[in-house]
């Protein structure tokens, strides 16, 4: 029985949806295939992505600004050129000594305040010589503001052993390190930095071992404080680059550039500098777009087509709607309806079979340790997203056909 | 109606004049039986009065308004509300239950359900006797029975004409005997004119008029 307030439209579409039970039942099981694959894949990709993501940033900051490079120019030039004359000078590339960036509190203060900016670290790093006994071991070292390069590269989720509490006398170093020198926490180490009349060395502290998750990094990798690194490599008061991190990670080359623009400091994002990287990424993202598009083509047509053989089998119940006074923008609607409806019940189920395929997958992709081989997110906008771009697709497939109802001479359906 | 003229295929070699210019007046109130023999432009004319169809030329007033220069929606708007159908092959909807297909044009005209169409409906059902089968699918009643629905359907709007194609065509003696008496009774205690195109010489001897179409001209 009709329910009191319910649209007409709204009766009759449902009404026969349910008498034409196997279409029915077959294009929404056709909607929700293709919605749940569209959901599954973008969740699958989404976490994918935002893992590798997540791997390559954890360990590097988004945007690195770096001092100018050193450029070496033949002394005799413009002026004192001899006019009629070319000269083929040749130019030896200069040494890059270690210097800091110019003025570089200005310009953290300036980057600072940005609104696209996060975080801004300021770094010294250099090469180093770590000796202990007999071994020496060539270590990079980072002189570091812990409670802002932290925010960064988080070490403390990194950490092995210890503490990453770095005061004057302290570093941290990395397990291959601490191993292949036999030390562990509170044991000291000599450094070394520099060579000729700027060498320095000094003694400093273990107090915390971490776990970059690479061997090469875990033997090479050294943080002390900001100050220590400062005198040890040279640098008193300097910094050799400064670490910044971005609120939107795709849109870090944009804001490297702007800072490029606004401080005239060279600054380069993770974009250019993880470049193929990158663009697998994007490739992925591009394969990934055109394959919803095509399966969400699939659908329209999918749609539109059983709508068509509905307005055919309908034709002699359209003509008696007409004759009763239903008008062509109600028979329009009652199509259109009955296209939406299709959709939103198939994505409904496409979006529940998606979640069902995704929480499996994840229990059973799995690391060798047994953790789930990455974090995958159910962001419901993706859901949300999926019911409404599908409904919109039911409307809009179901034009055509609905048009076509709409426009039926009520005498020939009626006689037909 | 005055000059009425109905051609299908306008303008191409093969034109052709099915009315060939008709005038005809029917009375409010008036029973009349549409005869002749098939092809002779019955169901045309029919359709043409009912505003399914627009004549090729001539003029058409029903209930004194001119349909000439209405457009599709004003005519939709006129049919809902002043014309009733019942057609040969009695034509419900099948997905939906004998009320609810006598319910379908008081929807369709105010858009949303109301319990007020429901009690209208049940009174109509009653009026033709069916009350015990008003929960029924349309598809499984019996023809006779369908056809009495479709009556109750066609008076839902309250109309001024009810227009009858044949719906006697294909039922037995009896059933149409039901029907044709509803009909009548319906026109004498609502004063609903009737155009009953019927080929039973019988039935159309008990209306009050009697127009008869041959070639697509009146005679009679």
């Amino acid at each position: 029985m009709f329910s009191t307030g319910a649209p007409f439209e709204w009766i009759v579409a449902l009404r026969f949806l349910r008498e034409g039970r196997l279409q029915t039942v077959f294009i929404i099981a056709g909607v929700a295939i293709g919605v749940a694959v569209i959901v599954f894949m973008s969740a699958l990709m989404a976490g994918l992505q935002s893992n590798f993501i997540r791997r390559v940033l954890s360990a590097s900051a988004h945007i690195e600004l770096l001092p100018p490079k050193e450029v070496a120019r033949p002394l005799r030039q413009g002026a004192m050129a001899v006019p009629g004359e070319l000269e083929g000078a040749i130019v030896q590339a200069p040494l890059q000594r270690l210097k800091s960036i110019d003025q570089w509190q200005a310009v953290a203060a300036q980057i600072e305040a940005m609104p696209q900016v996060l975080v801004v670290a300021p770094v010294a790093a250099g090469s180093a010589l770590v000796v202990r006994g007999s071994a020496t071991r060539a270590i990079t070292l980072t002189g570091i503001a812990p409670e802002l390069y932290f925010q960064i590269v988080d070490l403390q989720d990194k950490l092995v052993r210890g503490s990453t509490r770095l005061l004057g006398s302290d570093i941290l170093i990395g397990t291959e390190l601490a191993s292949e020198l036999g030390v562990g926490v509170g044991d000291k180490l000599h450094i070394t930095a520099g060579a000729g009349d700027s060498a320095a060395s000094t003694l400093l502290t273990i107090c915390g071992v971490f776990d970059l998750g690479n061997k090469g990094a875990n033997l090479r990798s050294t943080y002390v404080a900001l100050r220590t690194a400062q005198s040890l490599l040279g640098l008193p008061g300097g910094v050799s680059s400064i670490a910044v991190t971005v609120r939107d990670v795709y849109a870090a080359e944009t804001v490297a550039r702007q800072i490029a623009a606004a401080t005239g400091v060279q600054s380069d994002s993770w974009i250019t500098t993880n470049a193929q990287f990158f663009t697998a990424v994007s490739a992925q993202t591009t394969a990934n777009t055109a394959i919803r598009f095509f399966v969400g083509l699939s659908v329209a047509f999918g749609i539109a087509s059983v709508l068509a053989v509905v307005v055919v089998q309908k034709s002699r119940e359209i003509g008696i709607l007409r004759a009763m006074g239903i008008s062509r923008a109600q028979i329009l609607r009652l199509f259109l309806l009955q296209g939406g409806l299709l959709a939103l019940a198939g994505s409904l189920l496409g979006s529940g079979i998606g979640a069902m395929g995704l929480v499996l997958w994840q229990r059973l992709a799995k690391n060798a340790d047994g953790t789930p081989l990455f974090a995958l997110v159910m962001d419901p906008q993706l859901f949300g997203a999926a019911l409404l771009l599908a409904t919109l697709t039911g409307l809009v497939a179901a034009f055509a056909p609905a048009r076509s109802a709409a426009r039926l001479d009520p005498v020939v359906a009626i006689r037909g | 109606m005055r000059g009425l003229r109905k051609a299908y295929n306008v303008g191409l070699p093969f034109e052709t004049e099915v009315l060939h210019g008709l005038d005809l007046t029917v009375l409010r109130g008036e029973f009349c039986a549409v005869v002749g023999p098939s092809g002779s432009g019955k169901s045309t004319l029919l359709n043409i009065v009912g505003l399914l169809d627009r004549p090729t030329s001539g003029t058409l007033e029903v209930c004194g308004e001119a349909t000439t220069r209405l457009d599709d929606q004003a005519l939709t708007r006129l049919r809902g509300h002043s014309i009733g159908f019942v057609f040969q092959y009695h034509h419900l909807i099948t997905a939906f239950t004998a009320l609810e297909n006598v319910m379908m044009p008081m929807l369709g005209a105010a858009g949303f359900a109301n319990p007020a169409m429901r009690v209208r409906a049940a009174a109509l059902i009653a009026s033709v006797g069916l009350t015990a089968w008003q929960d029924n699918l349309a598809g499984n009643l019996s023809g006779g029975q369908q056809q009495r629905v479709a009556i109750a359907r066609s008076l839902a709007m309250g109309p001024a004409l009810l227009l009858a194609d044949e719906p006697t065509g294909n039922l037995d003696t009896k059933s149409a005997d039901e029907v044709f008496a509803l009909l009548r009774q319906f026109n004498s205690e609502q004063g609903t004119t009737v155009l009953f195109v019927t080929h039973n010489a019988e039935l159309a001897g008990r209306c009050d008029k009697t127009i008869e179409v041959i070639d697509g001209r009146l005679t009679g």
